[in-house]
């Protein structure tokens, strides 16, 4: 049996058109992904995406509609989760409340027999800094113990892969960023593979190597956080990760370097190698803090998109920077980051502003922003059928 | 009634401590503004009189397991040690013999009873089967329906079938009802398990075997132990069901009961005080251990 081996570093994950039926829903439609090995993934997408579901068929936990699962090059499909060489961090952290500490890290070496399972165990639990309390009970630790404790009984297993089903998220949030970067050099340290899911953007990108943003049980975009952030493909991506600046229109000038779009009368450049797509309609995004704000109107020039005039409705000044909210007749509200050079806002409520940017920093998406996109009604067939299946699922439980 | 006379002075001396409770209250810095308002009284004296009413049986079996007596035991005749010393002598030891019937059927049936009602239980909180919640109210009816009309039921069935009646028959008698009893306690401790725990022990590579064994069943423990004693307890002075079942075998409920028309034996007085002492060690030695273990903690920080 391959879990009876420790693996000597990460293997490989490929998932090949995976799909998941729920009774009443499908979770995932044809997923396909390859995590290289020894690498930091991130799953990230909002509640409902199917990301958990992803994890637990990796895991075993599930059993996929349709697809293959492969780690390191052998097909697992069809094994059970205790013949997976996975180990799963979960969200609660699951630490089994009857047993020690050490008897919970060691649980996972003694089903397999591996020789010396306490000393391994106390050995990963100096990795998390925890060995003190070694005999203590999990109720007696804190959140943030416990989550170590979680992650030191996986490791010490050294699964070829490690699972992390959002272990941050019961956490506070300065917890979260020791153990954020705590995570991480435990990743390099013992160099396995980790798919980390999580709901958080900030904790996504400053964890993983690779990103890939989920949203209805399929992968919108996937790569290196920056990449991510600087050109996203879709409304999804520009909104899910970061706030984005999205304009509307047709097509107007199409040449080797730019594509321009017309938003309400004014010229809105975007360059090829940054549009998804060239004709039609497109949407053109810029992130709030690539915008400047100007309380003359700027010269023209090719270079630079300029919009305006627009009102300031709102100032917010948060220490490090000012968030502005300007209304542009025809190109809706903006949001723009500016830092705080200067004492203070440089900029009022009621002021007459232009804005501008580097048509550099603009990107073209692949769609057209859905208008209603999170809080959609809850009067569609769709949502009618998901309040009918739970309610159905409530009425089972009682 | 000498006995009755002995209880008397004990809610006297409950009273008297009541009385210098109040006087030394009213001794106390800050004076009552109302020294002899009604609530100051009625609460405490309703408290004594309901625990009079609930401990005068006891202390009444308890106090005439001690009494000399000769055929039976009514009135009070003299204090001895010889019905503790010699239990089993009276009748050919018939109290011991229905005592240890009761003990046999009580922890077969117990045993039977816990094991089948702790696996109806997970299978009922663990799985979505067709007609489960149809299973859950039909466990409920044994615990609703009066005991009569189950005792005399199953008593026709047996009758029907041919079936002589002797220990067997009570023990599947028992283990009927108190099957229900372990379901409805085992089922609340299922629910309150986090599948998360037995998913993490096969995510740790424990075979279903393992993870049942290392734990579930460790942490369903507490509420598998709680229903075990329950139904020791109902099958051990179960008396409607067991003498319509019971043919010729005495159980200890059956012999009490018998033996009131012409005087109860003092050593029925001793094993059901000894029972009810036994009882009483029990729950002091687990509040005690645990205030042990409580401390512990509170040293370990």
């Amino acid at each position: 049996m391959a879990a009876s081996q420790f693996a000597d570093s990460g293997a490989d994950l490929t998932l090949v058109g995976i799909q998941k039926r729920f009774p009443g829903f499908t979770a995932i439609e044809d997923l396909n992904l390859e995590i290289p090995a020894g690498s930091f993934f991130a799953l990230l997408g909002p509640s409902g995406c199917g990301k958990t579901t992803t994890l637990r068929l990796v895991a075993g936990l599930e059993e996929p509609t349709a697809g293959r699962i492969l780690i390191g090059g052998k097909d697992v499909t069809s094994t059970k989760p205790h013949q997976r060489p996975v180990n799963t961090v979960f969200q609660s952290y699951a630490l089994f409340p009857h047993m020690t500490i050490l008897e919970n890290v060691a649980f996972g070496l003694r089903r397999r027999k591996v020789s010396d399972p306490v000393n391994r165990a106390h050995e990963a639990l100096r990795l998390v800094e925890l060995d003190h309390l070694a005999a203590r009970k999990p109720q007696q630790l804190s959140g943030g113990q416990q989550q170590r404790v979680a992650l030191a009984r996986a490791i010490v297993n050294r699964p070829a892969l490690l699972l992390l089903d959002e272990p941050l998220g019961a956490l506070d949030l300065k917890l979260r960023r020791q153990m954020q970067l705590e995570l991480k050099t435990i990743q390099e340290e013992v160099g396995l593979t980790f798919l980390h899911v999580t709901h958080d953007q900030e904790e996504a990108m400053t964890m993983a190597d690779t990103v890939a943003v989920m949203n209805k049980g399929q992968i919108e975009q996937m790569g290196a956080p920056e990449a991510l952030y600087e050109l996203p493909h879709t409304a999804f991506v520009a909104n899910f990760l970061g706030q984005s600046n999205l304009f509307t229109g047709e097509v107007v000038e199409s040449t080797s370097a730019v594509v321009a779009v017309d938003v309400a009368g004014i010229r809105v450049a975007v360059p090829v190698a940054r549009a998804q797509r060239h004709a039609g309609a497109v949407t053109v995004g810029v992130r709030p803090e690539k915008l400047a704000i100007h309380r003359d109107a700027p010269p023209a020039d090719s270079g630079t998109n300029v919009l305006g005039p627009g009102r300031v409705i709102d100032v917010s000044f948060s220490g490090v920077s000012t968030q502005y909210l300007v209304a542009i007749p025809g190109a809706g509200t903006i949001v723009v980051f500016s830092q705080n050079r200067e004492f203070g806002p440089i900029s009022h409520v009621g002021d007459d502003v232009w804005i501008s940017w580097n048509v550099e920093h603009s990107f073209g998406l692949a769609d057209v922003p859905d208008e209603v996109q999170r809080f959609a009604g809850d009067t569609d067939t769709k949502s009618i059928a998901a309040q009918r299946r739970e309610a159905l699922i409530a009425e089972l439980e009682d | 009634m000498s006995g009755e006379g002995q209880a008397g002075t004990v809610v006297a001396g409950l009273f008297e401590t009541e009385n210098a409770e109040t006087a030394r209250g009213s001794r106390a810095p800050l004076p009552r503004p109302r020294r002899w308002s009604p609530s100051s009284w009625i609460l405490p004296a309703y408290a004594i009189l309901a625990f009079i009413f609930l401990l005068i049986p006891i202390a009444y079996t308890f106090i005439f397991s001690f009494n000399d007596s000769l055929k039976s035991n009514i009135s009070w005749r003299g204090f001895t040690f010889d019905k503790w010393l010699n239990v089993c002598a009276v009748q050919n030891g018939a109290v011991c013999e229905a005592f240890a019937n009761s003990i046999v059927i009580g922890v077969v049936a117990t045993v039977v009873a816990t094991i089948l009602g702790t696996m109806i239980a997970i299978a009922i909180v663990r799985y979505r089967f067709r007609a489960r919640s149809g299973i859950s109210l039909l466990l409920f009816l044994p615990m609703a329906t009066p005991e009569v009309v189950l005792g005399a039921g199953l008593a026709a069935q047996f009758l029907a079938f041919g079936v002589p009646k002797d220990m067997l028959t009570i023990i599947l008698a028992h283990t009927m009802f108190c099957i229900s009893f372990v379901v409805v306690t085992v089922k609340a401790r299922v629910a309150s398990l986090d599948p998360a725990l037995e998913e993490a022990g096969r995510d740790l590579y424990g075979s279903p075997t393992q993870v049942f064994l290392r734990v579930t069943f460790p942490l369903l423990l507490p509420g598998i132990i709680a229903a075990a004693l329950l139904s020791f307890a109902l099958s051990f002075d179960d008396f409607i069901i067991t003498n319509f079942n019971s043919g010729s075998v005495m159980t200890f409920p059956k012999y009490i009961y018998i033996s009131a028309s012409r005087g109860i034996p003092a050593e029925a007085n001793v094993i059901a005080s000894a029972v009810f002492l036994f009882a009483i060690a029990l729950v002091l030695v687990a509040q005690i251990s645990q205030a042990a273990r409580r401390r512990k903690l509170a040293k370990q920080g």
